[in-house]
């Protein structure tokens, strides 16, 4: 111990500066954080206001379809998270399991069960449970694929089916709530899911129509990938918001959110695009080239050799674009006047019973967290894929 | 058995793989023509109905606001306004590049160090920072930082008397005298200190001494900068409060210190993973020959590591620029005079949306394009030139 404080802390003089300077400032930040969010925070601002920062004005009748469609996200994400996965699994003691678990989780686990005391009412309990419940569906009806005959299902397939149920519950909700009525976290979930959902075959499809061999298409799919770089995402979402009309028909103009999902769709593609060619020059020309040996066609080279290779390479950095799209839901509610979870959270400190206090801090460290907890999460789990892939190891 | 050669039967052209290829990419052509057209012939007609202008003519207009810190007259025609926006634009784009780049590498070496409290302090900052939201970072400097924390004018802080910080902006000491004059000045030291730093180094590659370039160089440039300085007559100007304002140095608007900071504290915890992981891509026996050769810890990161790190990390750091010159546009939601703020002013004031919006991205990727070809010139000159 005592060799560790000095050969980690105290190696030289200049050495022990630093370490007396920076655990000083790490000291007053963690004092200042658990000063606030245990003695001089007042918090009742949040839990009064909890319904609207997590879903806003939704009608409470409506409720069940927004549980159902998070549950079916959930079961979603668990299906295809242990669907997928193929490798044989170390047999570790339960405990030596769980404790990965919670290491994976725990960030999540807790800010839910925060999430629940503060609303500490029995439906948040029983959907907690039903979360729960879901997760451990996906899982068993994921690893029913990798044990049956859906075994040979085609992964494409796999992912589609995975994909369309939560798609179809968050389209339904949408289609049954008024606009004015959604708000808060909801509207940056759901945003973030349609559009990493939709992007994602738009950003391979654009990415192989760069690296095509055709000069008409790829000047074209260049051309998209670049303009939509070299623009802003805020000034994108302002035009769509201002100048989408001028465009297309009345009939068709679609409200605020489906012009958010539009604009971040054409938008994270481009991005996506990029990073999916990066792994698509990755991919050793031999595998091309011994597909073309067995005879196969370019269609078929593409969608079974090089393209399931190049996006196996990248995940890390599509996750970390999805992060940033998640991130980035909160331009729609400036933007496009959506009222997300930070507008919420602006907005509350302005009701008549807490103007003018001072609360700016309770509300944004609770939007904060949210947000943080979200890309945190997302972001360990994308570098725990690249450690088991072994991908950038050299 | 010689084989039998067979002239191969034709094709006929519908299966001919070439005019295959090329149908389909008239036809995706075809298809991106048919969309701009419709969406064209949707805005002409949508245009003639509510009969809007849709050139730049609007440009002409008088612009009827003003924008804060800056003497523009509200009968200026909005084009001025357009340019004074560019610019704020690019000053933050300036300042927030340097800063982030400074603190962003500080942080990535401080990930990677031998001490357990710095490599902790940079994790904790490096982790916290990069997974918020760019946009509530924003919001929490100005909102909480700036309009709440900071005092109001009548009780300023006044750290060192130099500074005056206060819910109204921050007042910086600033010289008196004409700044292109001073520009120039700088300019011209700073080339001759270039050149002196270039010829220590010819110099020491004769005779096989340490260049010491750098400390030549800052000396010279110190040096002259002084000389210039004193030669002039510049003198400097403290701020002071003075009533509901500040009156001498530099003002910097509150919306501005919120944007910098926030764009900087935000860029540069990315900035940090790129240097950290660029450090730990540069090959191993690079540091353990600089360690066989007995130079210190400092020599070893100055000289061996860091400039091939740098090498490794300039496409992505050219990235992480130009992704923070486009989040500069988030200004307009805290009030920062910048080109997107000036760009939905003029739209809310009446000029046509489309041409205002379509000319604000227009300059946009401009800046994009020219920063990625500065970048790229960098990335030539430092790229390992291989076979």
């Amino acid at each position: 111990m005592i060799t560790w404080i000095r050969r980690n802390l105290f190696r030289s003089i200049t050495d022990s500066i630093l370490t007396v300077v920076s655990a000083s400032i790490l000291g007053f930040v963690v004092f200042q954080v658990f000063q606030f969010v245990f003695v001089t925070g007042r918090w009742e601002i949040i839990q009064v206001n909890l319904k609207i920062l997590l879903v806003g004005r939704f009608p409470e009748e409506l409720m069940y379809l927004v549980g159902f469609s998070v549950l079916a996200t959930c079961f979603s994400i668990a299906s295809l998270a242990s669907g997928a996965n193929r490798t044989i699994e170390t047999t570790q003691r339960l405990s030596g399991r769980l404790w990965e678990l919670f290491q994976r989780f725990g960030l999540i686990i807790a800010t839910s069960t925060f999430l629940i005391v503060l609303a500490g009412d029995l439906d948040a309990i029983l959907f907690g449970a039903y979360v729960i419940l879901s997760i451990l569906g996906g899982r068993l009806f994921g690893r029913a694929r990798r044990n049956t005959s859906l075994r040979k299902l085609p992964g494409w397939l796999w992912v589609t089916i995975n994909a369309l149920l939560p798609l179809i519950l968050i389209f339904l909700t949408m289609g049954q709530a008024a606009l004015e009525e959604w708000g808060g976290f909801l509207i940056n979930f759901y945003l973030a899911v349609v559009s990493i959902a939709l992007s994602f075959p738009l950003g391979v499809l654009l990415a192989l129509g760069r690296r095509s061999t055709l000069p008409l298409l790829r000047w074209l799919c260049t051309a998209y990938i670049e303009l939509l770089r070299g623009a802003p995402l805020f000034v994108l979402l302002l035009l769509a918001g201002v100048a989408l009309e001028f465009f297309i028909p009345a009939s068709i103009a679609p409200d605020a959110i489906f012009r958010a999902i539009t604009v971040f769709t054409l938008f994270t593609a481009a991005y996506l695009a990029e990073v999916i060619r990066g792994g698509l020059q990755s991919i050793p020309k031999g595998q091309a080239e011994a597909g073309k040996a067995l005879g196969l066609s370019t269609f078929k080279i593409t969608f079974l050799i090089t393209l399931p290779q190049a996006l196996r390479n990248v995940i890390p950095a599509q996750i970390g674009q999805f992060i940033s799209l998640f991130k980035d839901t909160t331009l729609a509610g400036v933007a496009l006047s959506v009222l997300d979870l930070l507008n919420v959270g602006t907005a509350i400190t302005k009701q008549d019973d807490y103007l003018g206090q001072g609360l700016i801090y309770e509300s944004l460290a609770f939007v904060g967290l949210l947000f943080w907890v979200g890309s945190y999460v997302m972001s360990r789990e994308s570098q725990r894929i690249e450690k088991k892939l072994g991908v950038g190891i050299r | 058995m010689s084989p039998q050669l067979s002239t191969p039967s034709k094709v006929p052209f519908y299966r001919d793989i070439r005019t295959l290829k090329w149908a389909l990419q008239v036809l995706a052509l075809l298809a991106v023509f048919a969309l701009l057209y419709w969406l064209y012939g949707n805005y002409q007609e949508n245009v003639a109905k509510s009969s809007i202008q849709t050139d730049l003519r609007f440009l002409d207009n008088p612009a009827n606001f003003t924008i804060p810190g800056n003497d523009l007259d509200q009968s200026q025609p909005v084009r001025d306004a357009f340019v004074e926006g560019f610019l704020n634009t690019l000053r933050v784009a300036f300042i927030g590049v340097a800063l982030a780049t400074i603190l962003g590498t500080l942080i990535g070496i401080a990930r990677l160090s031998k001490n357990f409290m710095v490599r902790t302090l940079g994790t904790v900052y490096v982790e916290l920072v990069r997974n918020l939201p760019l946009l509530l970072l924003l919001t929490f400097m100005n909102l909480a930082v700036v309009l709440q924390a900071f005092p109001r004018i009548e009780n300023a802080w006044l750290p060192l008397d130099l500074f005056v910080v206060s819910n109204r902006g921050i007042a910086i000491p600033w010289f008196i005298g004409s700044p292109a004059q001073l520009g120039i000045g700088i300019l011209s030291a700073a080339l001759i200190a270039f050149v002196v730093a270039r010829v220590r180094i010819r110099q020491a590659d004769k005779s096989g001494k340490q260049d010491r370039a750098w400390l030549f160089g800052i000396i010279t440039f110190l040096v002259l900068v002084v000389l210039i300085w004193l030669l002039f007559g510049y003198g400097w100007e403290l701020p002071y409060v003075d009533g509901r304002g500040t009156t001498g140095g530099l003002r910097l608007d509150p919306s501005f210190f919120a944007l910098v900071a926030s764009l900087v504290i935000y860029t540069s915890s990315h900035i940090a993973e790129i240097v950290r992981g660029s450090i730990l891509a540069v090959s191993r026996g690079q540091g353990e020959a600089a360690d066989a050769i007995a130079l210190t810890g400092s020599q070893k990161m100055r000289l061996i590591i860091l400039p091939q790190a740098f090498r490794i990390a300039m496409p992505a750091l050219g990235n992480q620029y130009l992704n923070l010159i486009k989040n500069s546009s988030l200004g307009a939601t805290i009030s920062y005079f910048e080109l997107t703020q000036i760009a939905q002013i003029t739209v809310g004031n009446g000029s046509p949306a489309v041409p205002a919006f379509s000319l604000t991205l227009l300059v946009y990727l401009a800046i994009s394009l020219v920063t990625s070809l500065i970048v790229n010139f960098f990335n030539r000159r430092l790229a390992l030139v291989e076979r």
